[in-house]
């Protein structure tokens, strides 16, 4: 008896795993391996796939191109620690009863949930070197001094921004902050800003500490298991980053100043027929995502305060 | 001294209120621009450049820029029209599929024993670390090479024909029934996700078992517990994993970017992209194109708000 109603839950079991499985097998775990293996070969898609070996890695090794675009992406990725600082800071200012904060919440949220091919237009837009917001801004609102003399200087200003090679990443360092600086992150550290006692600031303040030490002895401690995920989440995302607004904002360029690893995995395997570097490409990007958790697992544990 | 104190408070207060509205015209500005570009007649678009605040207010409306957007488009496959059309099929099926998928394995998961549930769910969150360029270029090749292979399969069928539906006297291309240039290519391999099944999962975990144990008692099937019990209860994160999904297909990118060629399969995102390659210049016209795309997120935003909130929160806490 008992052993049969064992049995049925089992095959309940795989019945209701069944449709999500198929899919996963087929679109998620079969592809993982399939590109494991392609990583091995040379194919254009036209002609039979050719068994290189470790060629399309040690090739990759060498690929002075490929690291260019590694240090864009981790050039990009500086922004990381300003924009979770910047959301932290806002969820501090947010967190207090005032009336209307739903309505601030809502326009924080606002640019990175609508963030995608629009708002990457638009930000092409505002950096428009001639007609755009920011240089108009810069234009009217800066002192002549300021502007005369930074092109004295031999400062390429006001900047051409996306068709600076100069300028291209902080543009599009400046766009991200814009996108996400009110988004999820802060959302997060609001709720955990909300866990925290208020009796610890309350013996802060007889203590005499100033909103300063408040900050760096009680908030920042308190909120480090979100600090933590946080940054590990955007530290993945950061690596496997910036194909879709370099593709809508400046094409990976100016003279490829804004190609990261994603967008050369793009070129290789969907402009250029190259599937197995690509492939490769993809398993190296893989493997850095990998370390990256891996560390900051083992990191983590030393760094947060409970 | 009580009033030193309500002055502080008071003084405290207005200087939130300060930074609070100074941040919300930083996120605001670039949409506001957004919006009087999208205005402007053509000659003022590149009037007023050194005047900041002349080039936000727009000395004349010409609302007329979104129909001739949509006009404009319509050469191009359907246009706008088509684009939305294929957006909101593609995000339901999508969205659909994968929260009643995510559901049913996570129920799976979080309820039922059966041999290697454990590895296979360790298998589950392994996968979501992997970078979706790992996966995007056999699941290409598949869509590539898909027809090739089902004609040798079954040769009965001309798997490489673009296809036809006709309705209401007109005839509105369709694109291939699977691979490059078909609904299947957009919308099957993202209907089953690993994330939907985690965040299901642990929201199940989290419900007590006194009422499925009662309903078992009571005769109930698996199948009935499921649906009366567990996805009733799970009402808040079924919504969240809605929302999200369907915001996430909206705004899907690289996927449709490389299995359509064609301009009447194309969602809103890439057919923006190919309005852009056509009236680079003519920012009017395109910032009236992002609005057009932007919109209706924004009313979904405002109108499923909360779901978003609870929703990170569910999803980064608990896992």
């Amino acid at each position: 008896m008992a052993q049969t109603t064992r049995g049925r839950a089992a095959v309940a079991g795989y019945l209701f795993l069944l449709p999500n499985l198929l899919g996963f097998l087929a679109f998620t775990l079969l592809p993982v391996l399939a590109s494991l293996a392609l990583s091995f070969y040379a194919w254009d898609l036209f002609t039979p796939p050719k068994f290189v070996g470790l060629q399309n890695f040690t090739a990759l090794m060498r690929d002075r191109d490929f690291w260019y675009y590694a240090y864009n992406t981790l050039f990009l990725m500086l922004a990381i620690p300003v924009n979770i600082l910047g959301s932290l800071l806002l969820a501090v200012v947010m967190n207090r009863k005032l009336r209307g904060i739903v309505v601030f919440r809502t326009m924080y949220f606002l640019p990175s949930i609508v963030a995608g091919v629009g708002t990457y237009l638009l930000w092409r837009w505002i950096y428009n070197p001639d007609y755009g917001l920011v240089n108009s801004i810069i234009a009217s609102c800066c002192p002549r001094w300021l502007n005369d003399g930074l092109r004295r200087l031999g400062v390429d200003w006001p900047p051409q921004w996306l068709s600076s090679v100069t300028w291209a990443k902080p543009a599009l360092m400046f766009m991200s902050f814009w996108t996400v600086v009110g988004g999820y992150n802060m959302i997060l550290y609001l709720a955990a800003l909300q866990g925290v006692s208020p009796e610890l600031y309350e013996a802060a303040n007889i203590d005499g500490a100033n909103a300063w030490q408040r900050f760096w002895a009680i908030t920042w401690p308190m909120v480090s298991p979100t600090t933590f995920f946080v940054f590990t989440m955007s530290l993945i995302g950061g690596l496997q980053g910036g194909f879709e607004q370099a593709f809508v904002m400046t094409r990976g360029g100016p003279a490829g100043a804004t190609t990261t690893i994603s967008y050369y995995i793009y070129n290789h395997a969907f402009a250029w027929n190259h599937m197995g570097y690509a492939a490769a490409i993809a398993w190296v990007l893989f493997a850095a995502v990998f370390a990256v958790t891996l560390a900051n697992w083992r990191l983590g544990g030393r760094i947060i305060h409970y | 001294m009580k009033d030193e104190a309500k002055l502080k408070r008071a003084a405290r207060k207005t200087a939130a209120y300060l930074v609070l509205g100074f941040v919300g015209l930083f996120m605001l500005l670039p949409f506001l621009w957004m919006l009087s570009t999208s205005v402007k007649p053509a000659g003022d678009v590149f009037a007023s450049v050194d005047n900041p605040i002349k080039a936000l207010v727009p000395a004349k409306t010409e609302w007329r820029n979104f129909s001739r957007v949509y006009d404009t488009t319509q050469a191009m496959g359907g246009g706008f029209a088509r684009w939305y059309l294929n957006s909101i099929l593609v995000a339901v099926v999508v969205t659909l599929g994968q929260v009643t998928t995510s559901a049913c394995a996570a129920y799976a998961f979080a309820r039922l024993r059966f041999p290697g549930r454990d590895r296979l769910f360790l298998g589950y969150l392994a996968t979501m670390m992997i970078p979706g360029a790992v996966t995007m270029i056999p699941n290409f090749i598949l869509m590539r090479k898909i027809t090739e292979w089902l004609t040798v399969v079954a040769p009965m069928v001309d798997w490489d024909a673009p296809r036809a539906v006709s309705m209401f006297g007109r005839t509105y291309e369709a694109g291939r029934l699977v691979g490059l240039d078909s609904y299947f290519a957009l919308a099957v391999p993202a209907m089953f996700s690993a994330y939907g099944t985690f965040m299901l999962r642990q929201y199940f975990m989290s419900i007590p078992r006194d009422l499925e144990e009662a309903a078992t008692i009571d005769g109930c099937g698996l199948f009935r517990i499921f649906t009366t019990i567990i996805v009733p209860l799970s009402k808040p994160a079924l919504a969240t994993l809605t929302i999200f999904t369907f915001m996430g297909n909206w705004q899907s990118f690289y996927w449709p970017l490389i299995v359509l060629t064609q301009d009447s399969m194309k969602t809103l995102p890439l057919g923006l992209l190919s309005f852009m390659g056509l009236y680079s210049t003519q920012w009017n016209l395109l910032m009236a194109g992002s609005m057009m795309m932007i919109l209706p997120m924004i009313i979904v935003f405002i109108v499923g708000q909360k779901w978003f909130v609870s929703g990170i929160q569910l999803g980064a806490l608990k896992g």
